[in-house]
């Protein structure tokens, strides 16, 4: 018996590799499997609605009309690139994702109303609010500020980046001043939380907005899911952390699904 | 054992002086106040209004407890978003009415709890983070011991920013630093070597202001609530645009 499994595993596993890779893709929400194909432009799970993680400009293409990058050249201080095994993550980031950081922000369009955006990109050292991504943000409101134009940040982000140690902490406040100040003169700031955004950036822009929207399943938190469990020594259910469940508990105004974004967001800022 | 380590230890230690003592040795009077007006009152965040000669001013803190008892109570001096919410009131209050704020931190980090993120854990810091930066008063904090990440700057993003001898503050904790680069939480001694986390060393990157000598007697006590009382007055001579765009520079040089 024993001998007949491990020759039907040898077997699927033959099978397996003929197979192409990404050919089939399993939802890591629902876990269903899917042909590739299935997942369309917008690159939605067909069963649960579930939105795969997008580069930051994969999401500008499918979200807005027209975009304009400023600060592309702005990157990792270099005070920071003694550590070599941060300098080497940066340089992987950089070839995988053509960014200097993990957020691209400029001028963008839907239709004829322009605002500012920013599109943060998990590839890169998982979103890490490094100084440099700071920068870039703080200078997007600043410049909408004197603009007079609204602002749309999409966030997704492991957090605090590590490696640029407390510095990285000093972002949530400088970012967090730019917001205020652009609130301050009464313009609107759309943050639309996607998957993931956790630590430091939920504890700072992602949570500032006028309007705080998410996608579906999203994962949205403060602490990490196995500090919890350490701490608590409990394992929270399924849905902790996720949109749905930050929507019911009132911290989100709404959920949106990723082929309804541009509309939606050429209506709120057309209400604003 | 390295050097920022002994530090590190150092903050934790259970001989540190409590926040309550702090608190009734800086003030002339103090009454606590309590309660988030929402749903709750965080016993880790300790908080009121006192006077400093004369001075009435409001004090928000995060404490940790004196025995286990109060340490469970108050989560190891790790707030909820209450807490926040609670320290954010009192701060609008001050606000208000006119009177400098002073924030004493002593804090792991804010709680990772099941009911701290369902009731909105990162919303609060944020909240905190981004009102903290704009109130129209003198806004002093002070790291008494430990200052963990964003449960701590939630209360740090004032006119200026102090730590006492015997204190950290850093975006975690020298564990959490080893376990995520490294793998390896036994690495903590190694982890703080490289963090940055010593008072000396923030002051030398600008992320603290002043070092103030670590507070263990009458005298000790004396000096320190001298420095408030200085910084005060200082700050309460600035015109409030002054003050705020004093403060704006501050954090707008993180770059």
């Amino acid at each position: 018996m024993k001998n007949n499994k491990s020759e039907e595993t040898k077997d699927l596993q033959a099978l397996m590799d003929k197979v192409p890779d990404h050919l089939f893709i399993k939802c890591p929400v629902c876990e269903e499997n899917f042909y590739n194909k299935k997942l369309g432009e917008y690159k939605l799970c067909p069963n649960c609605g579930y939105g795969f993680r997008l580069g930051a400009q994969e999401r500008i293409n499918m979200t807005v009309d027209e975009f304009t990058p400023i600060d592309s050249e702005v990157s990792a201080p270099k005070r920071f690139l003694s550590d070599e095994k941060y300098a080497g993550k940066l340089e992987k980031s950089k070839k995988a994702t053509d960014l200097n950081e993990s957020v691209q922000t400029g001028f963008a369009k839907i239709g004829d109303t322009e605002f500012a955006l920013g599109v943060m990109d998990s590839r890169f050292i998982m979103g890490s609010l490094g100084t440099a991504t700071g920068e870039k943000l703080a200078r997007l409101f600043e410049q909408a500020t004197e603009k007079n134009l609204p602002v749309v940040v999409f966030s997704c982000s492991g957090g605090a980046r590590m490696q640029e140690g407390i510095h990285s902490l000093m972002q949530m406040a400088k970012v967090s001043q730019a917001v205020s100040d652009h609130a301050e003169k009464g313009l609107l700031y759309i943050s639309v939380l996607t998957d993931p955004t956790t630590g430091g950036v939920t504890a700072s822009y992602a949570m500032e907005g006028d309007i705080n929207i998410s996608e579906p399943h999203t994962l949205i938190g403060f602490a990490g899911r196995r500090v919890i469990e350490k701490t608590i020594q409990q394992r929270p259910p399924k849905d902790f952390q996720r949109a749905e469940t930050l929507l019911k508990n009132g911290f989100l105004d709404a959920i949106v699904k990723r082929d309804e974004m541009k509309s939606v967001l050429a209506k709120l800022l057309a209400w604003n | 054992m390295g050097k920022a380590y002994d530090r590190v230890l150092a903050a934790r230690s259970a001989d540190k002086i409590s926040i309550q003592d702090l608190v009734a040795g800086i003030t002339d009077d103090f009454m606590e106040l309590h309660g988030d007006r929402a749903y709750s009152d965080d016993p880790a965040v300790y908080a009121g209004i006192g006077t400093i000669a004369g001075q009435p001013v409001t004090i928000t803190s995060i404490q940790k407890g004196n025995d286990t008892d109060e340490n469970i109570e108050r989560h190891f001096g790790s707030a909820e978003p209450s807490g926040y919410r609670k320290a954010l009131r009192l701060m609008k209050q001050a606000e208000k009415f006119n009177r400098p704020i002073i924030n004493l931190i002593n804090t792991p980090g804010a709680y990772p709890g099941m009911d701290a993120e369902y009731k909105g854990q990162g919303y609060m810091i944020a909240q905190s983070i981004m009102q903290g930066l704009k109130l129209k008063v003198p806004y002093i904090s002070v790291i008494i011991g430990e200052g963990g990440s964003g449960g701590a700057l939630a209360l740090a993003v004032g006119d200026t920013v102090w730590a006492l001898e015997d204190s950290i503050y850093s975006v975690l904790s020298p564990e959490g630093y080893a376990t995520i680069l490294w793998k390896d939480s036994s690495k903590a001694a190694e982890a703080a070597e490289q963090m940055q986390l010593t008072p000396k060393e923030l002051l030398d990157n600008e992320i603290i202001d002043k070092i103030i000598p670590e507070v263990k007697d009458a005298k000790s006590m004396q000096n320190f609530k001298e420095a408030l009382i200085e910084k005060i007055n200082e700050l309460n001579k600035l015109p409030k645009e002054e003050l705020l765009a004093q403060r704006h520079e501050r954090y707008r040089k993180f770059n």
